[in-house]
């Protein structure tokens, strides 16, 4: 650590290196600082893509239920959906452990939020929030929390949907996606998305989202549920699976058309 | 188990060009409202453009979780000047409380790239730009981020800036009237989008003149 600091010229800090160098001179330098090593880790059970979206009468989100070890597939149960308060919902990738501590962060949080009985209660655009605070905070601490989150709720009749990834960046959108997602399903949401969405053709719209994941996306199962919230509350769907297709003459018998010496 | 992830960092670039152009009595700040992270875009709709005061606007491009910690603070160190002296900070000190604020994180920086432009005291148009750990400049126009090494020399090219080093101090303002610098600021974000792919989608424009803060919009490339 220290002859990696050292090695750098002392006054290059902006402009000549690039990016990967200059976080590790950064890295290194707040080891240093703090005379403390380095906090980051790195996941063990994840969880894939989560993929959301704004309808006509609230938010729809859509999570199969995998737990990846890496690369095997060790966990099919995963609830990656949970109700957070009355009016919010938080749907999470990566670390299901570290996704695990933060409902109990929420948990406390909407307790204690509670307990003024004054009435008041947080929606989904001071969860959200929240949460962002708590990502970029550990960001801060070398010691991330190691998700993507999706919040979506409504209250007063607004439709929130919003998205928090490891290191902080946040935004909202009518359509979010987490992970592999963003590759694959935000193309189909940008094309096919509206404002009057109904009920019916948001879940259609998400499925067809989670069929295009499932084809290409290895560690998603063919299991998931899809979650509802509206000005009515919360309904997450039981776990289901989707209808595919496998017996196309090219999935039969790849290797035909590629002959090699074997 | 064998590590899957790639090196962790607490840095990400989310890209966006700011532009901002001084003249004797407004100053327009404009910046696009693209968000992306690599070769992803994550949103087109997310506005760079922070009010601080209010004849002080700041544009920032960088690391967008670093610019949103940066607006906050801001924020509330203009809350507490409020309270303190019963007025709005002026464009100036804002400032040189951005650059404090900045160099206060010189060892692990706020990845971002700002310009803050305003009125000064004399309700004269002002330009501040900077680098992401302080350094600073009053300027009469100024471009930061992704497409700033597109849209700096076109502005040096069409502005023709005094030079520093003249004596007597030359005034930096541009000569254009409120209507031409805003042309010319939708002028350089439609080239900036031609080739950089981190800028587009839409421009917002923020104008300071004597009546107050007007905004508009200009729909840019989406490709």
């Amino acid at each position: 650590m220290n002859f990696m600091a050292s090695k750098q010229p002392e006054n290059s800090l902006l402009g000549l290196e690039s990016d990967s160098q200059r976080t590790l001179y950064v890295t290194c330098l707040i080891s240093i600082e703090l005379g403390s090593s380095l906090d980051v880790r790195y996941p063990y059970v994840t969880g894939t893509s989560v993929v959301a979206l704004k309808y006509k009468d609230g938010i729809l989100m859509a999570a199969d239920m995998g737990g990846s070890y890496g690369s095997t597939l060790r966990y099919k149960s995963v609830e990656r959906m949970k109700p957070i308060g009355k009016h919010s919902l938080l749907g999470a990738s990566g670390e299901i452990s570290d996704f695990q501590e933060i409902l109990r962060y929420l948990d406390e949080l909407i307790l204690y939020d509670n307990m003024w009985d004054d009435g008041n209660s947080l929606g989904p655009k001071e969860v959200h929030n929240y949460l962002t605070r708590v990502m970029y905070n550990r960001r801060n601490k070398f010691n991330p929390l190691w998700n993507s989150l999706v919040l979506g709720g409504v209250k007063n009749g607004q439709k929130y949907l919003g998205t928090v990834s490891m290191i902080g960046v946040n935004f909202e959108d009518n359509h979010v996606a987490t992970g592999f997602g963003n590759h694959l399903a935000r193309p189909v949401l940008r094309q096919e998305w509206h404002e009057n969405l109904s009920f019916e053709d948001g879940v259609r719209l998400l499925e067809k989202c989670m069929r295009v994941l499932l084809y290409r996306d290895r560690s998603a199962v063919n299991k998931l549920q899809i979650a509802k919230i509206t000005e009515d509350g919360v309904t997450i769907s039981q776990p289901y699976s989707l209808k595919t297709y496998w017996e196309f003459s090219a999935f039969e018998n790849p290797a035909q058309g590629a002959i090699g010496s074997w | 188990m064998p590590k899957e992830q790639a090196n962790w960092s607490p840095y990400d670039n989310n890209g966006g060009s700011c532009v901002a152009v001084a003249g004797a009595d407004y100053c327009v700040i404009a910046a696009d409202t693209r968000m992306s992270t690599g070769y992803n875009i994550l949103t087109r709709d997310y506005s760079k453009i922070c009010k601080l005061a209010d004849k002080c606007v700041m544009a920032s491009s960088g690391f967008q979780a670093d610019v949103k910690a940066l607006q906050k603070h801001l924020a509330a160190r203009h809350l507490i000047y409020q309270h303190q002296h019963n007025k709005q900070m002026s464009c100036p000190a804002m400032a040189q409380l951005l650059s404090n604020t900045l160099y206060y994180k010189r060892f692990f920086p706020y990845y971002s790239f700002n310009v803050l432009g305003g009125l000064d005291n004399e309700g004269k148009g002002c330009v501040f730009t900077y680098d992401a750990v302080g350094s600073y400049e009053k300027v009469g126009y100024s471009s930061q981020g992704s497409g700033s090494t597109l849209i700096m020399p076109f502005l040096d090219n069409q502005l023709k800036s005094p030079s520093p080093l003249l004596l007597p101090a030359q005034d930096a303002v541009t000569p254009l009237a409120e209507a031409e610098a805003i042309d010319l600021v939708k002028t350089v974000f439609a080239s900036a989008s031609e080739r950089d792919i981190y800028t587009g989608d839409k421009l917002e424009i923020v104008v300071i003149n004597a009546d107050g803060i007007r905004r508009e919009y200009m729909d840019l490339r989406k490709d």
